[in-house]
């Protein structure tokens, strides 16, 4: 039995990491061209911003596939 | 003890670090079976080497370089840490603005180099070095067994490192905002932010719960992206284990286009971690309410 709620748990974790970053990126992403179509010249600008914040959103998703992983694979 | 070849074992063996301790009924071993015996006097020798190893590097890069004066023609590498030098001073003009506080120049510009260099081990071959030690050690006899030789290669998939420069990061910016707003200044500013005077306790809770997530944050995202990284190339590592022509291939696929994808992640950590603790530090310097 504790094996299998393992699984269950690490394939929570995968999966509603993997949602909360997608929609976060999917955000950012409209965000980011919306910005570029409204003024092209800012692009540099914008670019290294979008990375920042992409690193920010993507945090907590990759630690809870971290743990995920080491659930589903070493423990 | 021989561990028979299984992919859990494989794994295992992977993300364990060689750690050195003191042990009640040994002593001080680096011997992995007395692990749990070693309670807190427990060193990963590994992470700690190979990150003063790559510390030292970076200090010797950047101070042995031939430097060309204005007139003659910069050498290359001269090049390339007067590019890293103006990277760094660019964001701190665009974070911080003018400060006369003279440690954070240096400090962004180890903060990104190290945590780059360290990053890069992730890059080399997940099985080239861990093969590398278990033959070396089980050849000169260090180890009886060669699945008991553990290293661990890339110090940043290591959270005590991560969250040992979070923590100096955050000890520092303690220290500025008490030296620039006076210990009074700082204590208002944990207790008296968001609702003046009244609601002292609640207005507390939320800054302490604000003032610690910064660091955590700041070490445990290194920490993820770069486990979750190695993570990876273990699982594209254990496709081998099907022996088979055509399982190699995809495998070495990708681990191709990991890899190549992983310079972003190992680039834009290293930045991010510079830019946080540059945001943090100028934070401490504000003055201004916000």
């Amino acid at each position: 039995m504790e094996q299998s709620v393992i699984y269950i748990g690490a394939g929570l974790m995968l999966g509603l990491g993997a949602i909360g970053s997608a929609v976060g990126l999917g955000v950012l992403g409209s965000k980011f061209m919306e910005g570029i179509a409204r003024q092209p010249e800012l692009r540099p600008f914008l670019l290294t911003n979008f990375f920042i914040v992409l690193a920010l959103v993507e945090a907590i998703p990759i630690i809870s596939m971290v743990f995920g992983l080491y659930l589903l694979f070493a423990v | 003890m021989a561990k028979e070849l299984t992919s859990k074992s494989y794994i295992d063996h992977h993300l364990t670090n060689l750690t050195c301790g003191k042990t009640e009924s040994v002593g001080w071993t680096c011997d992995h079976n007395y692990y749990d015996e070693m309670g807190f006097m427990a060193f990963h020798v590994d992470s700690i080497t190979i990150s003063i190893l790559l510390g030292v590097a970076f200090v010797a890069l950047f101070k042995l370089i031939k430097l060309n004066p204005a007139d003659q023609k910069p050498t290359r590498m001269q090049n390339f840490v007067e590019m890293c030098v103006e990277f760094v001073n660019e964001n701190i003009k665009s974070i911080f603005g003018s400060t006369d506080n003279k440690l954070i120049g240096p400090l962004a510009l180890t903060v990104l180099i190290w945590v780059f260099f360290m990053n890069l081990m992730d890059l080399i071959p997940v099985d080239f070095l861990p093969e590398l030690t278990k033959q070396v050690s089980y050849a000169s006899g260090i180890v009886d067994d060669p699945n008991d030789a553990y290293f661990k290669f890339v110090p940043t998939t290591d959270p005590n490192i991560t969250l040992g420069m979070a923590l100096g990061v955050f000890i520092l910016t303690i220290f500025y905002s008490i030296k620039i707003k006076g210990l009074g200044g700082f204590i208002a500013e944990l207790t008296l932010h968001p609702f003046g005077k009244f609601a002292i306790p609640f207005n507390f809770a939320l800054e302490i719960m604000q003032l610690l997530a910064k660091p955590l944050s700041l070490g445990l995202r290194l920490f993820g992206n770069l486990y979750a990284g190695e993570m990876i190339f273990i699982l594209i590592a254990l496709l081998m284990f099907f022996q088979s022509a055509v399982f190699g291939v995809l495998g070495l696929g990708l681990h191709l286009l990991w890899a190549l994808f992983h310079i972003l992640v190992v680039s834009l950590q290293a930045f991010i971690f510079m830019v946080l603790t540059i945001l943090y530090l100028s934070m401490a310097h504000e003055t201004g309410d916000h």
